[in-house]
């Protein structure tokens, strides 16, 4: 099996860390190994949280600059950065409805012009998928289910070796149970958001 | 039943690396735990405390890292096996008991876990702790996989009562907070009573019993080191003439680059899973093996260093390198690519770095560092403050914990901190030293942890300054673990007695001490001018829930706050405030309703009283 390299990038609460474990639980079912890292403690107080996800039989848990194979973000202006962690067959998914740092509303930097993000990432990178992420998780019933949303849109470009049935096994099995119904609607419209993309 | 107690040894589970410590505890029969939380270490104890109200481990969070660790002292010396857990500089508040309990040593195994930070993700330096078990002479065991962090923490418990010792496991963060596939042991039921055999010509340190401890503690360490020869932890792979040694999650990056780099046949690699006391034989049978030999390790030359005295011994004159200039650096931590290019550029191997994308004409992207929480209490307070101390000359040493963020503009209260509890002290020294106004900021957890002592010192020596303890009613930072100050009744759990910060302030003889809710924030600012102009030590408790922790109570959420008609753009509230719920749309300021949770207080800094409360609706 190749190695797939994973980095999932987002704003502290986003939910990065739950869709890393989903996608972990789901390799487990599969029997592919994987390896994850991530970023816990002061990082969290609304800073950029990144996990990267190694699929495959290296057994380095970290991605280097240029190394990730496929870029999750949950946020616009936190793709852009992380752009860096690309190649030129990087396959790029991210959410696009934008979640401004505090320091724009303080003058200190200038928020990216979304339409300039996505001709960027599709200037250097083999695929962009894009789409407003959070309205289909408040179409499934609730913001916090953007995760799961992504997670979809991930699984339907088939590049993991995981099946769309493992994840939403382990959505079922490790989300609250009161919000697996709307994480595996998330799930499903994140799916549709990517076919319509491809 | 928690997922670290399934009892089916065989089974895999994902675990995250501070979940498999934690279990490979329990499969040692850990029956006593102690710590201090710090990041990277904080989810070991969070899930033995959940796991010590289901099961009959005892489990506490001690007030701090040296008290953690003489805790476990007595515990393990009353014969139970006893894990004690922290961050890297943790270890240094544990330095005292740490040194000498090396000499008494232990009589049911005590394992004691240091989480090194490289990077410093979350952490005020990136000190190697590898040196402490040299400096302390016990053995220490470094895992290179989360599987292995189980398996580690496991045999640790066992070789430190084959050696009498503590045993140090040293991780690192990328070990701590990586998740991975972990194959269960079989649980071990805990022995919960001990008993203590009285024997004082060995367990009383004075000068007499310690002369002959240092003999016995050198004994101890010769028979570590016969372990470290044996031990299937110091592993060698590969035949090669090219040696590399390594030691923790640098293992991996290496085997990743022997399979990029295509030299299985051609590179040697010993892993230090043992790495005090190092195996000397082993070391010097592998150089003899090898042409010219590259050390890969985090922090400092450790191995480095050690394996060069050892070719020394051995009369071997191979080049030895590892931390130099064009190779690596002490500084932070390594990813795959950095070792891969290191390894082919001191091997001589052909290497083409990958293509790096063109970034030049991305624009940057606005910085997004961490901030205090929306509602978050400390910045009530720290306006406030800045408010009263308007005009002042002053110096605000802050301390470690959530409220360090202060430092950030636009509140950019912060000017000095080196360490917990450093805020008291320092501000001793700051006040005494110069005329300016101090104030100093602690958080509750920290304040216990190592500000009661700065405080004594402070109206002892008649030290004149304010301090500010921070009481957001738990530990916020590192996930809301409870401290003495914690009201336990409302998380439901009986057995323990909750301190007064204010009465603990009171005894210690501090004149002038004020209790403020910082949400009102006009009578906090009056109350805080008052103690400013106190002369000698004053102290403002500034009381007010953190807003995480009272949602994970499920306390009743406020109603939030909008933008009325009124606002003229004054952007005061963004200014001088700088919570992060709110934004510019446009030229108008805007409060996200989803972030907001109704603190109230930009509403009270408006000049023009435009911000109101959303209505409930209906």
């Amino acid at each position: 099996m190749n190695t797939i390299r994973l980095i999932i990038v987002a704003v502290g609460g986003q939910g990065n860390l739950l869709a890393a474990k989903v996608l972990g639980e789901a390799a487990l079912a599969a029997g592919v190994p994987v390896r994850m890292s991530e970023i816990h403690g002061m990082a969290q107080r609304g800073g950029v949280v990144e996990s990267a996800v190694v699929i495959g039989q290296a057994g380095s848990s970290l991605i280097s600059d240029g190394e990730a194979d496929i870029l999750l973000g949950f946020e616009p202006s936190e793709t852009l950065r992380a752009l860096g962690k690309c190649h030129r067959d990087t396959v790029v998914i991210t959410n696009l409805a934008p979640l401004p740092p505090f320091t724009v509303a303080i003058g200190k930097g200038v928020y990216p012009d979304l339409d300039r993000v996505q001709a960027l990432i599709r200037e250097k990178t083999k695929r962009l998928i894009a789409f407003d992420a959070v309205a289909l998780a408040k179409a499934a019933g609730n913001v916090m289910a953007l995760n799961m949303v992504l997670l979809g849109a991930l699984i339907e470009t088939g590049l993991l070796p995981i099946t769309a049935e493992e994840v939403q096994t382990a959505i079922r099995t490790k989300t609250k149970a009161d919000l697996a119904k709307v994480n595996l609607q998330a799930f499903a419209l994140g799916m549709e958001a990517a076919q319509k993309a491809a | 039943m928690h997922k670290l107690l399934t009892d089916e040894p065989g089974a895999t589970l994902l675990l995250l690396g501070n979940e498999a410590i934690a279990r490979g505890a329990l499969e040692a029969g850990v029956a006593f735990a102690t710590t201090y939380p710090g990041t990277p270490s904080s989810e070991i104890s969070l899930n033995l405390f959940q796991i010590s109200r289901q099961s009959e481990l005892y489990f506490e969070y001690s007030t701090n890292e040296k008290v953690a660790l003489e805790v476990a002292a007595g515990a393990a010396n009353a014969g139970l096996r006893t894990f004690c857990m922290m961050k890297h500089v943790g270890l240094n508040v544990a330095a005292d008991p740490l040194m000498t309990l090396a000499y008494v040593g232990v009589r049911g195994g005590l394992v004691i876990l240091s989480a090194d930070d490289p990077a410093m993700f979350s952490s005020q330096n990136e000190q190697d702790n590898r040196y402490y078990a040299k400096m302390a002479g016990l053995p220490m065991l470094e895992p290179s996989s989360v599987q292995e962090a189980m398996e580690m923490v496991r045999a640790a418990f066992d070789l430190s009562e084959q050696l009498q010792e503590p045993v140090i496991v040293r991780t690192t963060t990328r070990i701590n907070h990586s998740s991975g596939f972990v194959r269960l042991g079989e649980l071990k039921k805990p022995v919960t009573r001990g008993y203590f055999k009285k024997d004082p010509m060995n367990y009383v340190t004075v000068p007499a019993v310690s002369r002959k401890l240092h003999v016995k503690l050198l004994a101890n360490l010769e028979k570590a080191a016969a372990v470290s020869e044996q031990s299937a932890f110091n592993q060698s792979i590969g035949q090669g003439a090219w040696g590399v040694v390594c030691n923790g999650v640098s293992l991996n990056y290496v085997q990743d680059a022997v399979q990029e780099l295509g030299v299985t046949d051609r590179i040697r690699i010993l892993r230090m899973g043992m790495s005090n006391p190092m195996p000397a034989e082993r070391v010097k049978t592998f150089l003899r093996e090898c042409e010219k030999v590259l050390v890969v390790e985090e922090g400092e030359p450790f191995m480095e260093e050690a394996v060069k005295a050892l070719a020394q011994e051995a009369g071997l004159t191979l080049p030895i390198n590892g931390k130099r200039a064009d190779l690596f650096s002490r500084l932070y931590e390594f990813d795959p690519a950095l070792v891969r290019r290191v390894m082919a550029k001191y091997f001589g191997l052909p290497y083409q770095e990958k293509a790096k994308l063109d970034l030049s004409n991305v624009p940057e992207v606005p910085a997004r560092p961490p901030n205090l929480c929306a509602g978050c209490s400390h910045r009530a307070t720290f306006y406030a403050i800045k408010k009263a101390a308007e005009g002042l000359d002053t110096v605000y040493p802050n301390d470690i914990g959530c409220y360090t963020l202060g430092f950030l503009p636009p509140l950019s209260m912060g000017d000095f901190l080196i360490c917990m509890g450093s805020s008291v002290s320092s501000a001793c020294g700051l006040s005494r030293a110069t005329d300016q106004k101090v104030i100093g900021f602690i958080g509750d957890s920290t304040f216990f942890h190592s500000g009661i002592t700065g405080l004594v010192n402070a109206v002892y020596n008649n030290h004149n300054f304010t301090l500010v303890i921070l009481d957001n009613g738990t530990t916020a930072m590192t996930g809301h673990q409870p401290h003495p100050g914690v009201d336990m009744a409302a998380l439901k759990m009986d057995g323990y007695n909750r301190i007064s910060i204010e009465a603990v302030v009171r005894a210690v003889g501090v004149s002038h001490v004020t209790v403020i809710e910082p949400f009102k924030v006009k009578k906090s600012i009056a109350a805080i001018k008052e103690a400013l102009a106190h002369k000698g030590v004053s102290v403002i408790i500034s009381q007010e829930i953190c807003t995480l922790y009272a949602r994970s109570l499920k306390h009743p959420k406020q109603r939030p706050f909008r933008i009325s008609d009124r606002c003229k753009n004054h952007r005061e509230c963004i200014s001088a405030l700088g919570c992060p719920a709110f934004s510019l749309e446009g030229d108008k300021v805007r409060i996200d309703a989803n972030a907001c949770v109704g603190c109230a207080v930009c509403a009270q800094i408006c000049p023009e009283n435009a911000i109101v409360r959303v209505k409930a609706e209906g």
